[in-house]
């Protein structure tokens, strides 16, 4: 396993593109803190988001997996472009003639993808926790180590949406195209449920969609939402922002299918 | 003698065309083989095979008399298909590393090898600068890294000037000298003639020939004859008994033999009936002229 990760992360690490968007990824995860900073004024008063109540334990582990799983585009053009060079290089072919088996090769790619999920998700829990004794009003353990499934789901949104990326990437075999495809499937799964309308307990299964559902957004959970919706409609709306067991399971079923796929299609390939 | 690849009724169809039909190949340990082909004749095809990179249709294949899995084989293998693959981002010595990470083996020979093929001072340089010379050379030191029990090459010299070529051979010619086993695949057959001893013939996927060079060259030769007169030249040849037969072309007469006939004993037998000649060549045909007369189309 660890000769596996070494050759991935040589393959990466060494590529100048690469490297930089890795990085990229991480300063930009690392700018959620500069979320606290945004003031506006509302109506004359001085409001300041850090005060609103964001960076409260335990809900900030909602917002927080929330927001840094939007950055995750950054690391899926690395995984999409690094799979698509192997062939435009002939290097998967070479590596598979220098002893790689096809299981081997696959195996390298998504041990490196969980651990890229697994550095995420523990750089976001220590920002979380800074931000939080930060700003928080509640700094009692228990309230502050309270769902922590969020940070979980964060994790497995990644992997699944790695994962999707890197059977993409292995299907079409052009960066460019793999992401293109990305961005038609994502139409695809909006126009089923938005204007064919087919029912929950169907679009409830569809890769990014059940991806997407793992967190669900943290926006209408602010007081400050809840009040104005009190105000204007009269009565809050009572919504479901947990972490469901069926999406989870319905996500690593993705995961599984997904490098299940990619093995076949490269063992059924002629390089 | 140890038995290192054995292939048996390979045949592999890319939907109706058959690049390969029953081929069957046996290499041993200590010999230098060459498969010879037109392009397209299904050598590639034949090697990808065998190196885990493209799926047969039928037949059978086994390294080391099948005690161990494909990959686990190809870590004693040094193989390069037809161009170099490398990462065009890493350094030459980077490249060689994960190589070695690959194959298993340490980076201890990477020095070594980098100075057989003469890229010792390049080696921090990235792959993507270097001339297609200096790619397949490095191709060669990574097939070479883990002192493998075969080496594969498939058309080594392709696309490279007269130097390249040169280099090229010189580091085949020193790792056959060595006694490493060699495969190799080429439509160049000088290339095959100077270091292979056993040699296979494909054509459109069938093999044609395939055993020692040197059976290849046992067909008797023929002479090259000028004489004053032609015509008394021709009819004295024809009633030689080992003259098969003769032809004239550009002022010139090719008499083939069927048995083995050397060019003092002609002479002498002719200078007997009065003929003395201006010009005469005994010849062997090359193993070109062997190769394209097999790929003609018959």
């Amino acid at each position: 396993m660890k000769r596996l990760l070494s050759i991935e992360l040589q393959k990466i690490w060494q590529n100048r593109a690469s490297r930089v968007l890795t990085l990229t990824y991480f300063i930009l995860l690392s700018s959620i803190a500069l979320i606290s900073s945004i003031n506006f004024k509302f109506v004359g008063v001085d409001f300041r988001l850090a005060d609103m109540g964001i960076y409260n334990f335990p809900f900030i582990w909602h917002f927080n997996t929330f927001i840094a799983s939007q950055f995750k585009l950054f690391l899926a053009i690395i995984i999409v472009s690094m799979m698509a060079n192997e062939y435009s290089n002939g290097t998967l072919k070479q590596n598979l003639i220098d002893g790689l088996n096809k299981r081997e090769f696959i195996m390298s790619k998504f041990l490196t993808v969980v651990l890229f999920a697994l550095a995420s998700t523990a750089y976001l829990f220590i920002i979380t926790l800074i931000l939080g004794y930060s700003f928080s009003s509640y700094n009692e353990t228990e309230i502050v180590f309270m769902d922590l499934e969020y940070l979980f789901a964060y994790f497995l949104k990644l992997v699944g949406f790695f994962s999707f990326c890197l059977f993409l990437g292995i299907l079409v075999k052009r960066s460019a195209f793999a992401l293109g495809f990305l961005f038609v499937w994502f139409i695809f799964e909006f126009v089923l449920i938005y204007m064919v309308r087919i029912p929950k307990t169907i679009y409830d299964f569809l890769p990014l969609e059940s991806m997407y559902r793992l967190i669900s957004q943290p926006f209408t959970r602010f007081k400050l939402y809840q009040t104005l919706e009190s105000q204007v409609s009269g009565a809050t709306q009572v919504r479901d922002y947990e972490v469901h067991l069926s999406t989870i399971l319905t996500v690593m079923a993705w995961i599984v299918i997904f490098m299940l796929m990619s093995y076949k299609i490269l063992k059924k390939r002629d390089l | 003698m140890e038995t290192i690849l054995k292939i048996e009724n390979l045949y592999k169809n890319y939907g109706a065309v058959k690049a390969v039909k029953n081929v069957s190949l046996e290499i041993k340990k200590g010999n230098v083989y060459g498969i010879l082909g037109p392009n397209g004749s299904g050598k590639s095809t034949t090697l990808g095979i065998v190196l885990n990179v493209v799926n047969k249709t039928s037949g059978e294949y086994s390294w080391f008399g099948g005690k161990m899995e494909t990959h686990e084989a190809l870590k004693k293998v040094g193989a390069i298909i037809e161009r170099p693959n490398f990462y065009p981002y890493m350094t030459a010595e980077q490249n060689l590393k994960l190589v070695c990470k690959i194959k298993g083996t340490n980076y201890a020979k990477i020095h070594e090898k980098l100075e057989i093929v003469g890229l010792l001072d390049r080696k921090n340089s990235k792959f993507r600068t270097f001339s297609l010379g200096m790619k397949q050379r490095l191709a060669i030191a990574s097939a070479l890294l883990n002192d493998p029990e075969i080496l594969i090459l498939d058309e080594p010299t392709n696309g490279l000037d007269p130097q390249g070529i040169r280099q090229i051979r010189d580091i085949i010619n020193l790792i056959a000298s060595q006694g490493t086993t060699i495969l190799l695949a080429s439509h160049l057959l000088d290339e095959v003639e100077k270091v292979c001893s056993h040699v296979l013939i494909l054509r459109k996927g069938e093999i044609l020939y395939s055993g020692e060079v040197g059976g290849m060259n046992s067909k008797d030769g023929f002479f090259e004859l000028i004489s004053d007169n032609l015509s008394d030249l021709k009819v004295a040849l024809e009633q030689h008994p080992a003259i098969e037969n003769t032809s004239e072309e550009n002022g010139k007469i090719t008499a083939f033999t069927n048995t083995n006939l050397e060019a003092s004993e002609l002479n002498r037998y002719l200078a007997s009936k009065n003929i003395f000649l201006n010009h005469l060549v005994k010849r062997k045909h090359s193993l070109e002229e062997q190769f394209l007369e097999l790929t003609k189309n018959n």
